[in-house]
């Protein structure tokens, strides 16, 4: 932005980041090192380090994203080509479908598995009316391939869109030069395809790991008791056994690997060398040819469509089903479709662990998303404008910016614990840092978004602008805002549906009076009888809604945005 | 050598190539030449073997390849915007294909060395691709599609994106080079001058056809149709009906036009279109000569060793000549109009 060429101005716009990220990211870390490192006067006789435990959970941890990442590019890669490569009928739908994922809270993947392979969910339901059994025969929860499916399902999307636009990009008269020169169509592939794509198939992978490495919600949901991670056993530490030091040792083990892997992502990203070229939409594409074409991208299709749909669908009609089961055998009694879960929804039973009706929670979801987004719009446009690309100090505080991306969600809501609990009253207002630590984490999300923008908009254009009769006051408003509108709103929308959607910080904070709603998903899940478990079903269902629309509307602004461009 | 024999593609349904046949001689340069759009890419990547033709067939020595997959044709191909494969530097791009030919290391390192040296890019053997320059990328490219000596080499509008001086450059030092091969080439290019100054034959494509072949001298004289007169640049039109076929004369908005073109090729009465080349004028004072008129001038625009008027005929008809001294603006001219310098076609329904 022109008006902030001016170097105080500029320096202006820093103080509030640079106090933002003091306060509720480097106090809180120092805090974690603080209880880790120092015997503190509370300590309990639990408070110590259990090096087996911790090392059992590092290896697991690692296990489980190596295999997970291995299982993801296996179906990540294939539906790269697919989408880089072919054109079919319904392809539109299926990209808008494989990327919703991304945007969707772990709350509402782990209740959509379960509502489709949990012990009341649909297949087992089903099973049991035919089999006429009482107990549930597919016994997928808690174990590893829930956890690697949930995984899975999750993380192909980013695959899809790094490799896969890559894919479409990598200009075809590369292949086509190589045919020429004699390549085989498996020379063309090893030595042009696969070498051009590497770059990006790398960074896929690492972000895939990572976000395999610091998964949280899935593991604790779907995993259960048996399969703890770092970040799992944090939580577990820190809420159940109030182990702070042995919660804190894991954290910093978890954030030297994550910090690496975001380091290395970002760097990895950065010197992609796939051939950019500007294309008319659809030139690479072609329509699948020969049998095998044919074979190859109706199976992946129905492979993708069972594994991006399944859940999500299953998910909603659970949530408006309501059926009796007969008394010995499991054979359904009586079954209809109605809104019961969700008129339950107002209601405040006795049995209830919470003190406050679960609509309340929405309520407060909303509330919390509000001023996260607010707070991390406010913090991202003053870090994206006042931020040029050349400047190193400018650098560092983007740099600094990018720090949350690295540490993972419950290392965070463990910080936030350790650091503000010992205030007097702490407990009280507890729930108001939620908006805090979601902002920080919506935060690089905003930044990646708008600063792009924001830097790409030509100085030329201010002058032009000028000697168009704009005061350099308002420049601004006639240049920058109309440019940059877009990406505000898709960052808005991000930084909103992150704060919704958000588990693993918010599970540390959270008081039962001001439950969000994916830890109020997360309490009537885990509670006992059908009627809980339906209202889980219409709380994450409402969760999906949110998340969904907000995404259609980020899906719709990009294509605004490409119909302009050309 | 190259034959196609009524070659058919479509797109969309759209006819994108319609009966085209020719064929390129055993050392032959032959240009396509034609607006973009018009088909001319299309026939490259089928006689690359990167498309297959809807009919017809494509022979090379007299035995039929269309079915032939591409890296077994042995043609060389030099991309628009070149190609170049970003991750491998100079050297390496162009012994990509001598690699996949199971040629030893040795003679790869002598054939690169070569190739290097028949383009003038010895020194930058080691240099990532994406650091060259435009004239840079069009010699690696060249020298890529010619190291696996292909029995055929393609060019598709090689001169692409490069500036009018480096093109005038380069243009004279690929002539040398191509007239120096063994091989049929095949250059592709929307560009008259580019053609004229590198093909033996020109072929112009246009709309899926070709509508003219021959010598670029004849082509240029002899334009087939208006069409291609215009896509020369030949703008100065006149419709006409004759009425003389000794002398050939035709009524025009004008007046009455003589020339020479078509004689005995038409019958009084029919429509005709003219063109008068842009070197056709002299001016005279005099209104007794053939092909006399008067005009006035609207604009004088100067282009370095001549220069371009506007005449306005009549008040209706504007005409651009090429002369050799100035005339204001606003005054006006007589002037006659060379019969030997008006081409003529029959007026097309």
């Amino acid at each position: 932005m022109r008006i902030f060429e001016n170097h105080r101005q500029r320096s202006f716009f820093w103080i509030f980041p640079i106090l933002f990220m003091a306060g509720f990211y480097f106090l809180p870390m120092a805090s974690i090192l603080g209880h880790t490192f120092t015997s503190g006067s509370d300590s309990l006789s639990t408070n110590q380090i259990n090096w087996t435990i911790a090392g059992r959970v590092v290896g697991f941890t690692f296990y489980q994203a190596i295999l997970s990442t291995l299982i993801t590019l296996l179906v990540g890669i294939p539906s790269s080509y697919l989408f880089g490569r072919f054109s079919f009928r319904g392809k539109n739908l299926l990209r808008i479908l494989s990327t919703l994922p991304f945007i969707l809270p772990t709350v509402v993947v782990a209740a959509g598995f379960n509502a489709l392979i949990g012990p009341k969910g649909w297949l087992n339901l089903l099973l049991m009316d035919i089999l006429h059994i009482s107990n549930s025969p597919i016994r997928l929860l808690n174990s590893m391939p829930a956890i690697l499916i949930a995984h899975v399902f999750y993380n192909t999307s980013i695959v899809i869109r790094v490799v896969g636009t890559a894919w479409e990009q990598l200009d075809q008269k590369l292949e086509n030069a190589a045919r020429m020169l004699g390549a085989t169509p498996s020379n063309v592939f090893w030595k042009v395809t696969f070498p051009l794509l590497l770059p990006s198939i790398l960074s896929a992978t690492i972000l895939v790991f990572l976000f395999d490495f610091t998964s949280f919600g899935v593991i604790l949901m779907m995993g259960g008791a048996a399969f703890t991670t770092i970040e799992v056993e944090i939580y577990i530490q820190t809420m159940q056994f109030l182990n702070l030091k042995m919660a804190g040792i894991l954290s910093l083990i978890q954030l030297t690997f994550s910090m690496l892997l975001t380091f290395l992502s970002l760097r990895v990203s950065g010197d992609r060398n796939v051939p950019i070229i500007p294309m008319i939409e659809g030139e690479g594409l072609r329509k699948p040819n020969s049998f095998f074409e044919k074979l190859f991208v109706y199976i992946l299709t129905v492979i993708l469509v069972i594994l991006l749909v399944s859940p999500t669908a299953a998910l909603l009609l659970r949530s408006i089903l309501t059926f009796s089961l007969s008394n010995s055998i499991g054979k359904i009694a009586s079954w209809g479709l109605s809104l019961e879960n969700y008129r339950g929804l107002f209601f405040n039973d006795r049995h209830s662990l919470f003190f406050v009706p679960p609509i309340t929670a929405l309520r407060n979801s909303v509330l919390f998303a509000a001023a996260s987004m607010t707070t991390a719009l406010i913090l991202g446009i003053m870090i994206s404008v006042s931020s040029s690309k050349n400047e190193r100090s400018n650098k560092f505080l983007g740099f600094l910016a990018m720090l949350p991306l690295g540490t993972s969600a419950v290392t965070l809501g463990l910080g936030y614990l350790s650091a503000f609990s010992s205030t007097p009253n702490s407990i009280r207002w507890f729930p108001f840092l939620i908006p805090m630590v979601h902002a920080l984490i919506a935060l690089p999300f905003v930044i990646r978004i708008i600063q792009p923008v924001i830097h790409s908009i030509p100085k030329n254009l201010y002058e032009a602008a000028m000697t168009l009769g704009v005061p350099e006051r308002q420049l601004w408003k006639h240049v920058d805002l109309p440019l940059i509108r877009k990406s505000l709103a898709t960052a808005a929308i991000y930084a909103f549906a992150i704060s919704l959607g958000e588990f693993g910080a918010t599970s540390f904070l959270t008081r039962p009076e001001y439950p969000t709603l994916p830890i109020a998903i997360f309490r009537y899940l885990n509670l006992p009888g059908g009627e809980n478990y339906g209202k889980a079903m219409a709380m994450a269902a409402i969760l999906l809604l949110i998340c969904g629309g907000g995404f259609f509307i980020i899906e719709r602004l990009q294509i605004k945005v490409k119909g302009e461009n050309q | 050598m190259l034959e196609l024999k009524h070659i058919e593609k479509n797109y969309n349904r759209l006819p994108l190539l319609e009966d085209v046949s020719f064929s390129v001689g055993k050392d032959e340069t032959v240009c396509i030449l034609g607006p973009s759009g018009g088909g001319k890419s299309t026939l490259l990547r089928i006689i690359a073997g990167l498309e297959e033709p809807d009919a017809g067939q494509v022979l090379w020595d007299g035995r039929e390849i269309s079915t032939v997959p591409p890296h077994l044709r042995e043609f060389g191909l030099m991309f628009q915007d070149y190609a170049l494969f970003p991750h491998l530097n100079v050297f390496d791009n162009i012994a990509f294909g001598l690699h996949l030919h199971h040629i030893e290391e040795d003679e790869i390192n002598r054939r690169v060395d070569e190739a290097l040296e028949m383009v003038s890019l010895q020194q930058i053997a080691n240099r990532s691709v994406t650091d060259l320059s435009g004239g840079e990328k069009q010699r690696v490219a060249f020298a890529r599609a010619l190291a696996p000596k292909p029995n055929l080499l393609m060019l598709d509008e090689p001169m692409g994106s490069l500036d009018r001086a480096l093109r005038d450059q380069l243009i004279k030092e690929l002539h040398m080079l191509i007239s120096e091969m063994d091989i049929p080439v095949i250059y592709v290019t929307h560009d008259q001058e580019e053609a004229f100054s590198i093909a033996d034959r020109i072929l112009i494509l246009n709309e899926g056809r070709i509508v003219q072949s021959g010598s670029p001298q004849y082509i240029y004289m002899n334009p087939e149709d208006l069409w291609v007169a215009s896509f020369f640049g030949l703008n100065n039109k006149l419709e006409g009906k004759i009425c003389s076929i000794n002398p050939v004369i035709a009524e025009t908005v004008i007046g009455k036009i003589t020339f020479s073109c078509g004689k005995g090729k038409f019958s009084v009465g029919e429509a005709v279109d003219l063109v008068i080349l842009p070197t056709a004028i002299s001016v005279k004072e005099n209104d007794d000569d053939l092909n006399y008129f008067e005009g006035r001038i609207i604009d004088n625009i100067f282009k370095g060793n001549s220069f371009t008027i506007r005449v306005v005929i009549l008040g209706s008809a504007e005409f651009s000549f090429q002369i050799m001294t100035p005339y204001p603006k606003g005054k006006n001219v007589g002037f006659t109009i060379n019969p030997d310098s008006i081409l003529c076609f029959k007026r097309k329904k």
